[in-house]
Order: C-alpha cells, then structure tokens, then sequence
C-alpha cells in the first residue's frame, strides 16, 4: 500500500501573541510545529505500516524551505520519504492555488492508494485544501474521519457529524481527512531524529519539477482577496437588570425599544 | 567554544520537553509520594529508543552523542529528578563500561539489550565502609576454574532491584590495593545474588536504592568486564562521564524550580503588586537565572569534550560541582519565593529541594570534585 500524507507547518499557537496595534499575529520567535491534524493523518499511515506488509509512506509538503524541519520530524516519526515542494512562484497561494500545487505534485509521486491530509490547519484555518486536492484529482473523499479499517481495496471509515458518526465505504485510492478523535499520534524516537537527518534525505521540488504553470500557483492565480485582517473589537459588556419582575421586565422592553430591537 | 546546538540536537531537546510533560510530569509528584518506582516511563523511553542515546544503531543505540544524552536527562529531571537519575545511571554507569571496556560477545550480549531498553543497568561500587574511599573494598571475587565466585555486598545502589544487569567491582587480589579490584557483569538471576534492603530517602523517592548481597554468587569467567586489576581505572572512568549525567540532572531541576518561579512570580500578588514587582526578588531571581545559565555552558561543554574524545575530567567534575550547588541554591531559594505553597506538598517546588540535595552526594560528593579539580590541574 502507497500512502501520501500531505502536512503542514504552522506557527504553535499556543505561543502566538497577537501585536495590539495591528492586529495581525507576531510570527517571530514563535515555534513552528507539525499542524495537529497532519499529525494524526501521519499517526494513521504510521500504524497501518504498523499492521500491514509492504506499506511505503510518503509526507508532502508545500512550503517555504523551513518547512525541512516538520518533514524531517515526520521521517523521525516513521515516515519513508519526505518532499517539499517549494519555490517563490507559490508565494500567496490561497487553499485553491495550494491545492493545484500540492496536485501537480502528487501526480509526479504517481503511484497512491490513500492520501491522508489533516481536517483542518490551525494557522488558515479553511479545511478546504484536502477536499480540494481530491476534486482536482478525481478522487472520492471521506472527510473528518475518527476511524478507519482497510477491507481488500476498500477503506471503511467513520465519519465525524455534530451529533454522532457515520460509516462510509470506498475504494482505493481515495483521500481522507483525518481530525483528531482518530488516534494518539506516536513521538520521535531519539533513533528516528539522527536518521532523518544522517540517513535520510528531503526532496526539493519546484515548480518546474512538478509541470505546474504560473496560471494554477501563486498570488496571482489565487481566487481568494484579502481586503483586510483584524480581530474582531470584543462586544460590549452586558447589563443585568436587577430588582423585581415587573420592574425589570417594563425597564427591559424600554431599553430594547431604545436600540430599536422591538 | 560555540553552544548552538546541532539540529538533531534541537529537535532531541523539543522531543524530551514534550515526553517529560506529558508523560513524565503527571506522575512525577506521585511516584515521589508512594516511592514508586516508574516502570511505564522506563518501557515507554525503550519505545522512543532514549535508553541508548550516545551508543551506535548497530549496538541498539540511538546513534546519537553525549550532548544528546545530556539534553535528555536535563529536560526530564525538569519534571522529575527520579526519571532523570534512572535514565543516567542506566547509560552512564550500567550501559557505558561495557561499550568502553566491553568485548564484542559482552556487547552483543549486553550492551545490545541494554541500549535498546529491554534491560536497565546499575553500578555498584559502594560499600558500607567504602563511599568516598571507594578502593576500600571489601567484596571479593575469587576465580574458580571457568567462574568467579563472590562475596560481599554494595549498598546505595541506584536502580537496585529494578536492574537487569549490574557492573560489580570486587577485590581480586587484596594484596595489591587498588591494582587489585577487579569489574565484572552480573545478571540479577546469577545463583548467590540477592536484592537487601531497599532505602526509604528525602528525595529522587521514585528512584530505588539498594542493597547488594553476594554469597557465594557464581559469575561466569567471561563476564569479567576489562582486565582482572583494571576494575578501580574502570570505576573512576566511569564516574568521570556519569558525573555529567548528574550535573544534567542537577541543572533540569534547577532549571524546573526557575521555571515555577517565573509562573508564581507573575501570579501571585501581594501589596496589590504580583511578586515580580518587587525589587528584593528579582535580584534573587536574577542570580538564580545567571547560575542556571552558567551550569547548563559548564555541562554543555563537559559533554562536547566527551563527544569530540577529548579530556573531561576535570570539566565534568566542574560541571558536577556547580549544577549541583547551583540545584540546591536554586531550589531553596524557590521554595523562599513561593513562601507557604513552597512548603507545602501540592505545589512541586519542595520535591524539587529534596531532589536537589542528593546530586551533591552522590557520584562524588562536592568534596571529591574539588579533590578531583585541584588534582587534576596542581598535576
Ligand atoms: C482568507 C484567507 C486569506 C489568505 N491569504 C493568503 C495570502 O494572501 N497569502 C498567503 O500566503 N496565504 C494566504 N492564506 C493562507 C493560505 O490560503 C492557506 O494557508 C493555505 O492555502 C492552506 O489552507 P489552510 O491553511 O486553510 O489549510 P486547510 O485547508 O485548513 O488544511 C487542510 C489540510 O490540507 C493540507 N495542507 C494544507 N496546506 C498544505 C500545504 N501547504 N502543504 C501540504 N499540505 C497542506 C494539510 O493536510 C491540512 O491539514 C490565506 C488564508 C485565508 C483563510
Ligand atoms: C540515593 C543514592 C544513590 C546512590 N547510587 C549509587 C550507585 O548507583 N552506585 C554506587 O556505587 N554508589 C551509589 N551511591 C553512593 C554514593 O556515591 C556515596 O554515598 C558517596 O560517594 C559518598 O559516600 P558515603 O556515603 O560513604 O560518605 P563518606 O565517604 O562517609 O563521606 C562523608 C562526608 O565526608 C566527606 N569526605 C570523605 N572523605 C573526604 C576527604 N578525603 N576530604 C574531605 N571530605 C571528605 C564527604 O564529602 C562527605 O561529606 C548512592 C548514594 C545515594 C544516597
């Protein structure tokens, strides 16, 4: 079995402060990590090469050369093989433009029975880009997946809803989208890290490498605009009304008619 | 002299600090109280292949340095001085002998398991009249035909009744003192060796020490470790790389306390102010950062000597001086910044004083370093 995990590095937001006068968050200093979903995405293929014979994975990257460290952490982890795509031209991709990247890359891995991408980044916060990534490859997707068993080439999966799960079934190769109920990802072993680093090697692809055309990448082939970020003003404090019902209710109807609500 | 660490060694440190809390800390106050030793930390560190870091793959190990290994026990004993004394003196006095003095078949046979966690080591040199004069020992082994027999006993021994084997030292022939000690590997199951009396201690209570008794004990031939007389220059080089071991679990303590006191200070108020206002505890904070500081370079630097097989000795004993002097100046003066809660069981910072204090005795008390220092550089 062939798996591809698509991660993606984030800033730990834990450790993320907000700059008061901008509004826009403080990146520097900040670690970068593994996004959690990605991790329980990697925790998956890791314990099907647990179980099964003959399972090879694959971690995916698209990112900016930093990005090495999360996908020498995934070859620590257990990983087979590390990529990162990563040139300038992909600079300001929105989840549109990463997903045509990370496709185009895919397509040259070639050979796949499962993609596993997280639910969710904690940084973009869309959950767009794993559906995305199975439209434009054609492929049948279960998303929010809290369990899974493979079944001759069918994976049979649930899939989380608000108040409960469902059990879908489909054939390989399909993607999955893995949140965070699905398992308890592994650490590093200590062996793990100097082989990622002393034996193993990350694979740098650009977008020459991958065929991709400056028409599908980058800022300008970006559909998404951002006019303008900024945290929301937090609301008002709120008013309790206190003293006896008939009071309060006669004084409640004034001031909701005062803001014109009644 | 330059301190950036290595990649991997980033990346080992980052590993260590998410291992320590969360697997680690949680228990950490626990196994204090019921002197429990932590066998799931010690298998879940075999899972991670942390019980081998310095040694080569091919011999079980992480393939990974000294530094790396030093890194591991700093941020353990962080949150916990119990676990971090049990990862040292399983590599540094039970694992290392064997990798350095050890033949092939001993490492094959021992060094293997012992690296990949399946065993726990310990090292038992001391007796009860033999602690800082560590060549008076009164163990003996006399060799008899194909196995040595023997007898005697050791006490104080860290990972005592929890090892699966134990460099022993024992006179060989008392009548050439030093010349005449003698190391061998012991497994727990040799006929004539038992477990005694197990401690009951002020700190590191998670952590077992105990009793050794030897009667009549039969130790294959082949499981004399060096040359039979070699066992006092094999000690002494042992002690000389655990005792950065220690000073690593000397300066995660301290490092641990700093940490609670960082939190406190900002929490706690007082006169309406938190205690980080006051200009009476920052000065006291700031000398315990500026010490904590200075032990890490003096440990740092003791492991890249021993990593670029250069002399250490004398640096490790620096090492081991000051971090743990720095350990217990830096937890008392916690437990004085915390005021009651410093005392009281709830809070982690009086189990981090009663750890503090050991890492002063054993390995060579402060004395011995001092002793080892001037020695070494009044040659
Ligand atoms: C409104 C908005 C505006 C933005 N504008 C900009 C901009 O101007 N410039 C800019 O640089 N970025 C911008 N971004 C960020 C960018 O769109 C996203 O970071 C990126 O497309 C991934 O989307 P996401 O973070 O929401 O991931 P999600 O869709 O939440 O991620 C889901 C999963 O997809 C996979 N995945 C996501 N990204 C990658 C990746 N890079 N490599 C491999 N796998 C991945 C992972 O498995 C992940 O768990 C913007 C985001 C938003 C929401
Ligand atoms: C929890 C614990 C774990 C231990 N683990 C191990 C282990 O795994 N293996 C092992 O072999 N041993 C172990 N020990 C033993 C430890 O190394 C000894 O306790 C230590 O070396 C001191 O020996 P002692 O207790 O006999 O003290 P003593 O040697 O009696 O010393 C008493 C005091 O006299 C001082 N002193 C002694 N000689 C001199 C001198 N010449 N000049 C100045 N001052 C001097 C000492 O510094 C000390 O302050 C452990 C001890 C403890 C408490």
């Amino acid at each position: 079995m062939k798996i591809v995990v698509c991660i993606k590095q984030v800033p730990d937001t834990n450790e993320v402060r907000i700059d008061p006068k901008t509004g826009t968050l403080i990146r520097e200093g900040v670690p970068s990590i593994i996004n959690h979903d990605d991790k329980n995405a990697l925790e998956e293929a890791l314990q099907l090469k647990d179980k099964y014979e003959d399972v090879h994975i694959t971690v995916l990257t698209m990112g900016p050369p930093q990005a090495d460290v999360a996908l020498r952490e995934s070859l620590a982890m257990g990983a087979d093989r590390a990529i990162l795509v990563s040139d300038r031209a992909f600079a300001g991709s929105d989840t549109w433009a990463t997903a045509k990247t990370l496709t185009a890359a895919v397509k040259k891995i070639g050979d796949y029975d499962i993609i596993f991408c997280g639910r969710q980044a904690i940084d973009g916060d869309t959950a767009q880009v794993g559906p995305q990534l199975a439209e434009d490859l054609g492929l049948p997707q279960i998303t929010y997946v809290t369990h899974l068993e493979i079944e001759g080439n069918k994976v049979k999966a649930h899939r989380a809803l608000e108040d409960g799960y469902e059990v879908l079934t489909t054939e390989m190769p399909c993607l999955l989208t893995t949140i965070k109920e699905l398992n308890e990802p592994r650490y590093s072993s200590v062996r793990g890290i100097f082989e990622a680093y002393k034996e193993k090697t990350v694979e740098m692809w650009n977008a020459k490498d991958i065929a991709i055309s400056l028409e599908e990448t980058g800022l300008n082939s970006s559909p998404t605009n951002v006019r303008q970020t900024f945290t929301p003003s937090p609301k008002g404090q709120g008013m309790i009304l206190e003293g006896n019902g008939r009071d309060t209710v006669s004084e409640l109807l004034f001031k909701l008619s005062e803001k014109h609500l009644i | 002299m330059n301190f950036n660490l290595t990649k991997e060694q980033e990346m080992v440190k980052t590993l260590m600090r998410e291992f320590a809390e969360k697997e680690v800390k949680p228990i950490a106050a626990d196994i204090d109280e019921e002197e429990r030793f932590p066998r799931e930390t010690v298998e879940k560190m075999a899972r991670y292949a942390m019980m081998g870091i310095p040694f080569p793959k091919e011999l079980g190990g992480a393939g990974g340095d000294t530094l790396s290994y030093i890194i591991a026990v700093e941020e353990l004993s962080r949150v916990c001085g119990t676990t971090g004394v049990i990862l040292s003196a399983h590599t540094s006095l039970g694992a290392h002998p064997i990798y350095q003095y050890g033949t092939e078949e001993q490492k094959e046979k021992y060094l293997k398991p012992l690296a990949e966690g399946k065993y726990l080591g310990a090292f038992g040199l001391t007796e009860p009249n033999a602690g800082t004069d560590a060549a008076c020992q009164q163990t003996i082994a006399v060799l008899e035909g194909n196995h040595y027999v023997i007898d005697g006993s050791k006490v104080f021994i860290t990972n005592g009744g929890e090892s699966d084997i134990y460099i022993i030292f024992a006179m060989t022939d008392k009548a050439k003192g030093t010349r005449g000690i003698s190391a061998f590997i012991v497994e727990k199951d040799f006929p004539g060796f038992s477990i005694g009396k197990i401690e009951n201690k002020m700190g590191i209570r998670g952590s077992s020490t105990s009793e050794l008794i030897f009667e009549n004990c039969i130790v294959p031939k082949e499981n004399l470790l060096g040359q039979e007389g070699k066992g006092f220059g094999i000690a002494m080089q042992t002690l000389d790389g655990g005792r950065i071991g220690i000073a690593a679990q000397a300066l995660g303590i301290a490092q641990g306390a700093l940490d609670e006191c960082t939190k406190y200070m900002k929490e706690r108020k007082q006169f309406g102010k938190p205690l980080a206002a006051f200009q009476g505890l920052q000065w006291m904070y700031a000398d315990m950062a500026t010490k904590v500081q200075a032990a890490r370079f003096l440990v740092y630097n003791a492991a890249m000597k021993k990593d670029q097989k250069l002399p250490f000795a004398t640096e490790a004993a620096m090492a081991k001086l000051f971090a743990s002097e720095t350990a217990m100046e830096v937890t008392t003066n916690a437990v004085q910044i915390h005021g009651g809660y410093g005392y009281i069981r709830e809070y982690p910072i009086e189990r981090m004083m009663r750890d503090a204090k050991i890492t002063e005795i054993y390995e060579g008390t402060s004395q011995v370093q001092k002793m080892v220092i001037a020695a070494n550089l009044l040659k």
